[in-house]
């Protein structure tokens, strides 16, 4: 296989992290609002940072598999 | 409430309808004809190469990378009359470029394959007829022999001169609001004070401290302010906004160097003892843990800087794509599909615009903090 090609294998693989771990951070705040559903608001606002934070993890790695060859 | 929700969907709507006739403009995305005055003499011989090559085909790269790119001129839309004559609308923009002297002029003057002092347009950005380089930042050290340096008002550049006034409006009229109205958010205000306090007692004191808060408190709403209302106009696909200010790498390389250098000049004892003389950790460790922990001091702006470049461009990147897929499929039937996901696409974008402004701040708080916490112990 060419490089160019495992650029995107990268990028598969850089997706599929990101999707366990915001599917993670999604279901424990979940949890958390069946628990406490007076928190809910204070838990979504916590589960969006955390989410935000690990997509720009994610799309850095894209990035770097888009522009850097 | 329910007023706003209604107002604030027709106007999404209207954006996700633009979005889609802006983009079939963008079609034609090459410079070659102008409506400006020196159009007549090009007009022929461009028009007998198109005629020739028949329908350009479409590059949905080519066409993305146009669009989240800086560029010398502001393009704003391409039409093609009835001869298959392709006519650019562009806002000339100020080129300044020195290579051993200045050189002042319009970018119209470089456009559609002019010459101007030695210089010429392709793609957008001025380049040299004489074979010179772009200099880059390296080149400053290396030498600038052969190298130009681009100082010009660009797309961008423009771009953060427009968000600059409309900051300046909108704080400027809520300072007025309160003056009127002695002290009672009223008008802009009410829209200002509570996003104000939310830094204030959301982000600036629960990571700073009360004591230090109110010191770093205007750093901190400068950077939010600054990011959310460029990325939002970033989202907006015509003339004012459009322009990718915070997708740019550079602009937010700047905003983590400006949090690096805060943090850093802030640093107190403990935060400087933590780096060359971590407590607690033995001896021979220390070789690895200083040189991890001086690195940390890079690393943290560079994933700031990171974030937020890759969040925008990959927000326009996705948007850009979707509605590609019409140009690309050739056919009108993926339109509405393409146009409805585009629509929920732009929406997130309108979430992720002040999410990443709040995750900016957040974090430059954070870091701020760890330099100027006081230990307990």
């Amino acid at each position: 296989m060419e490089a160019a090609g495992l650029i995107y294998v990268g990028i598969g693989l850089a997706v599929l992290g990101v999707g366990l771990g915001i599917g993670k951070i999604g279901g424990s705040a979940m949890d958390a609002i069946a628990r406490q559903p007076e928190a809910a608001g204070k838990i979504q606002g916590a589960m969006l940072i955390a989410a935000g934070l690990i997509e720009g993890a994610g799309l850095i790695a894209i990035i770097f598999g888009a522009f850097v060859k | 409430m329910q007023k706003t929700t209604r107002r604030l969907s027709t106007f999404l709507a209207a954006l996700g309808l633009l979005l889609c006739s802006f983009s079939m403009q963008a079609k034609a995305a090459d410079s070659t004809v102008t409506v400006a005055k020196n159009a007549p003499q090009v007009a022929g011989a461009e028009a007998d190469k198109h005629a020739a090559e028949g329908e350009k085909e479409f590059n949905a790269v080519e066409m993305i990378m146009h669009h989240i790119s800086d560029s010398n001129e502001w393009h704003l839309w391409t039409s093609t009359d009835e001869n298959g004559e392709e006519h650019h609308v562009s806002i000339p923009l100020p080129v300044i470029l020195y290579d051993g002297g200045f050189h002042f002029f319009m970018s119209s003057a470089i456009a559609h394959g002019h010459e101007h002092d030695g210089y010429t347009m392709e793609h957008g950005r001025v380049v040299s007829v004489q074979g010179k380089q772009r200099a880059t930042i390296a080149d400053l050290f290396t030498g600038l022999d052969n190298k130009f340096i681009d100082l010009s008002i660009t797309k961008n550049v423009a771009g953060i001169l427009i968000s600059i006034l409309v900051l300046m409006l909108i704080f400027t009229a809520s300072r007025k609001a309160y003056q009127k109205n002695s002290g009672i958010p009223k008008g802009v205000a009410g829209f200002t004070e509570p996003v104000i306090l939310f830094i204030r007692d959301e982000v600036a004191i629960p990571n700073i401290g009360h004591k230090q808060a109110g010191r770093f408190l205007p750093l901190l709403l400068t950077i939010f302010f600054f990011i959310w209302i460029n990325n939002l106009l970033g989202l907006i696909p015509f003339f004012p906004g459009g322009t990718n200010v915070t997708g740019n790498i550079a602009v937010t390389m700047v905003l983590a160097l400006i949090t690096m250098v805060v943090v850093n000049v802030n640093g107190n004892k403990s935060y400087w003892g933590h780096i060359f003389k971590p407590p607690g950790v033995p001896a021979w460790l220390l070789p690895i843990m200083i040189p991890v922990e001086f690195l940390g001091i890079l690393t943290k702006p560079f994933a700031l800087m990171m974030r937020l470049f890759a969040n925008i461009t990959a927000g326009h990147i996705m948007i850009l794509s979707l509605v590609s897929l019409i140009f690309m499929f050739k056919s009108v039937a993926i339109a509405p599909a393409s146009v409805a996901l585009a629509l929920f696409v732009s929406v997130l974008e309108l979430l992720v615009a002040a999410l990443q402004a709040y995750i900016f701040t957040v974090l430059t708080a954070l870091f701020i903090g760890m330099a100027v916490h006081e230990e307990h112990h």
